[in-house]
């Protein structure tokens, strides 16, 4: 695939054409400095500027709620799988959700292969959009190397002062660069100011976290017993919102939705969250993750180390989601250093 | 937005017909079950299914008969929750929703020629009943078979009935014992850890299953290990909330492993070093 260019003059045009047979979701500004993904019809509610938002693209691929089943008892346990789909358009992916987004698409591309995800999936078109520079200090991408685009996308932009520098990834990129007739052919100046800008994110973005990437997963694994995870349980409120906040957690409980006449409904999944105190006990009521402390642990093993195994991939972007949204001030490099030091 | 059908979703049920109903004690049910178009469900023993009624929701029950038996299949069911207790009040003639079967059974290939040797534990004693099944099924397949079988009190032991034909079959070793029971009883009182040192096995010949609640296994394993039974030779089935049976919801995750997928069943090297699945 190719690269071709889109004068700043052209994105609003690009949005009109986006919107006119698809929804649009791009990152829009809310309260606090705080953005969301949200549906947009015009390029002025989109916040080009935005870090990381309050919830991840996860939410359109799945769902805090979907329905997996319709079903009917009036006739026995009749049901129907199914579904909910719409052809949209997720502008504005920084390259933290774009990795997310492809753990996402590994765990679910994984056989058994989950149907519904991978439908679903289908109808989305994802346009990146680079950052330049840090969103803010709790980000930690470099050190995953998710500061730079690995693919996962449609169309991936970056910001190039006239111009985006716009690199197609897929058919479907192609597909819409042509049909939209808002691009022009790459110039030689503009590629030079791509390897120029990729060359000062190198000398900004450096890992936040003094490990290498090779080192992380022997650390979670040297540091089980660690009394940094008693330390990290003793400040959770076991809320859940690092879970839903983050990328690529994907945990999820089932659960029926009866109509008022309890004869039709559906069956739900929607978001769990392994922080919950009842998440992992058992019908004899023995719970195998009882302490805060010990669910914490899991949770950064399931970044950090786990995946490794399963997917040879670590499963944290970097975006930095866990650190801004924990009330209790659980800071994802906090506890790294606090890891670091204690094996050392 | 607009719904489309999936076909060959993981989640769809498969109808399944109860056709009997037994009480086993006060709070166990067996299930007798026939699915839809008498299709067979053709599992392995030491695999579970989810069991579901739509409105009240679906849980994870293992298969407590033998493939070998294939016109219907059965489910021991503890009134436990929600969701069991709905299935308790459930007759002949009602419907239930079947998923499955999930996950790795017992090492059936292994286990054909070698010598057996069981010990259940409590409701532990439901999956491998399916085995037992299966070998009284293909008796000749199998070597010397010993079966141990703990529970808490005589009126607590399920398939009590059952338990009296294998005892009487010589072609099987069966024990028992209670940890409590009324001066009449006749059988062994005390921890089932207690059975094994009398068991007459050649360690190198023999493969060990366990099934039953997680505080037992420790020290069955130290019991059997004592024997002089090649950790290799040990399997267990570990019990965790399989919610979806795909390897994808996270309840019933153990470190890098999904009970769901990669088990319940469990040789002991496999998991010997994972923390969390032996406490």
């Amino acid at each position: 695939m190719s690269g071709v260019l889109l004068y700043k003059s052209e994105l609003c045009g690009l949005i009109h054409f986006l919107v006119a047979d698809q929804t649009v979701i791009a990152p829009v500004p809310l309260t606090h400095g705080q953005f969301k993904f949200a549906a947009v019809t015009t390029l002025e509610e989109i916040a080009l500027d935005a870090i990381p938002t309050l919830l991840p693209p996860k939410k359109y691929f799945l769902p805090p709620q979907e329905s997996l089943l319709q079903y009917d008892t009036t006739q026995g346990e009749k049901m129907q799988a199914e579904v909910a789909i719409e052809e949209t358009v997720l502008f504005g992916l920084h390259t933290c959700d774009l990795a997310g987004i492809q753990c996402l698409d590994m765990v679910f591309a994984d056989r058994p292969k989950d149907l519904h995800y991978m439908i679903r999936k289908q109808h989305f078109t994802l346009i990146g959009l680079e950052c330049n520079d840090y969103c803010d200090s709790s980000a930690n991408c470099a050190m995953l190397f998710n500061h730079l685009p690995k693919g996962g996308y449609d169309l991936f932009l970056t910001d190039l002062g006239d111009y985006y520098f716009v690199d197609i990834n897929t058919h479907k990129g192609d597909l819409l660069v042509e049909k939209s007739g808002l691009f022009v052919p790459v110039t030689p100046a503009a590629q030079d100011n791509l390897q120029k800008l990729r060359q000062i994110k190198t000398k900004r973005f450096k890992s936040e976290i003094p490990i290498r990437y090779q080192d992380i997963k022997p650390l979670f694994e040297a540091s089980f017993e660690s009394n940094v995870w008693t330390d990290i349980g003793a400040k959770c409120l076991a809320c859940g919102n690092c879970t839903n906040a983050c990328p690529t957690c994907y945990c999820f409980d089932i659960v029926d939705e009866p109509e008022f006449d309890l004869t039709r409904g559906k069956r739900l999944r929607i978001w769990d969250s392994c922080q919950h105190e009842n998440f992992a006990r058992i019908a004899g009521g023995e719970n195998f993750r009882k302490e805060r402390g010990d669910r914490q642990r899991h949770r950064y093993n399931r970044k950090f180390h786990y995946p490794m195994e399963r997917y040879k991939q670590i499963f944290c972007t970097g975006c930095g989601r866990c650190s801004r949204t924990c009330m209790a001030r659980i800071d994802l490099k906090e506890t790294f250093n606090a890891l670091i030091e204690e094996c050392r | 937005m607009e719904k489309i059908a999936v076909r060959n979703s993981g989640y769809q049920i498969s109808r399944g017909r109860i056709s009997r109903v037994t009480l086993l004690t006060e709070t166990e049910r067996l299930f007798t079950i026939v699915l839809q178009n008498n299709e067979t469900l053709d599992h392995d023993p030491g695999q579970f299914v989810e069991v579901s009624r739509f409105g009240v929701g679906e849980v994870p029950i293992s298969i407590c008969s033998s493939p070998t038996r294939r016109d219907a299949f059965e489910l021991c069911i503890r009134a436990a929750g929600r969701v069991t207790a709905a299935l308790h009040r459930l007759k002949p003639g009602d419907e239930v929703g079947i998923r499955g079967p999930f996950g790795v059974g017992f090492p059936m290939t292994p286990l054909a020629a070698s010598d057996v040797l069981l010990i259940a534990g409590g409701l532990g004693i439901a999956p491998l009943r399916s085995l037992v099944h299966y070998i009284i099924d293909n008796r000749r397949d199998f070597g010397k078979v010993d079966i141990l079988l703990g529970c808490r009190d005589p009126q607590s032991m399920l398939f009590s009935a059952e338990l009296e034909f294998w005892r009487q079959r010589i072609d099987i070793n069966f024990l028992c014992s209670v940890d409590s029971a009324a001066a009449e009883w006749e059988g062994n009182i005390g921890l089932i850890t207690a059975l094994i040192p009398g068991v007459n096995l050649d360690p190198f010949k023999t493969i060990a299953i366990t099934c039953g609640p997680s505080v037992m296994y420790r020290f069955v394993i130290a019991e059997l290990l004592k024997k002089g039974i090649p950790p290799a030779h040990i399997y267990l089935s570990l019990e965790r909330h399989m919610k979806c049976g795909l390897g994808k919801c996270g309840h019933c995750q153990i470190e890098n492993l999904y009970c769901c997928q990669d088990g319940p069943v469990f040789s002991y090297p496999q998991i010997k070093n994972i923390r969390g699945a032996l406490e």
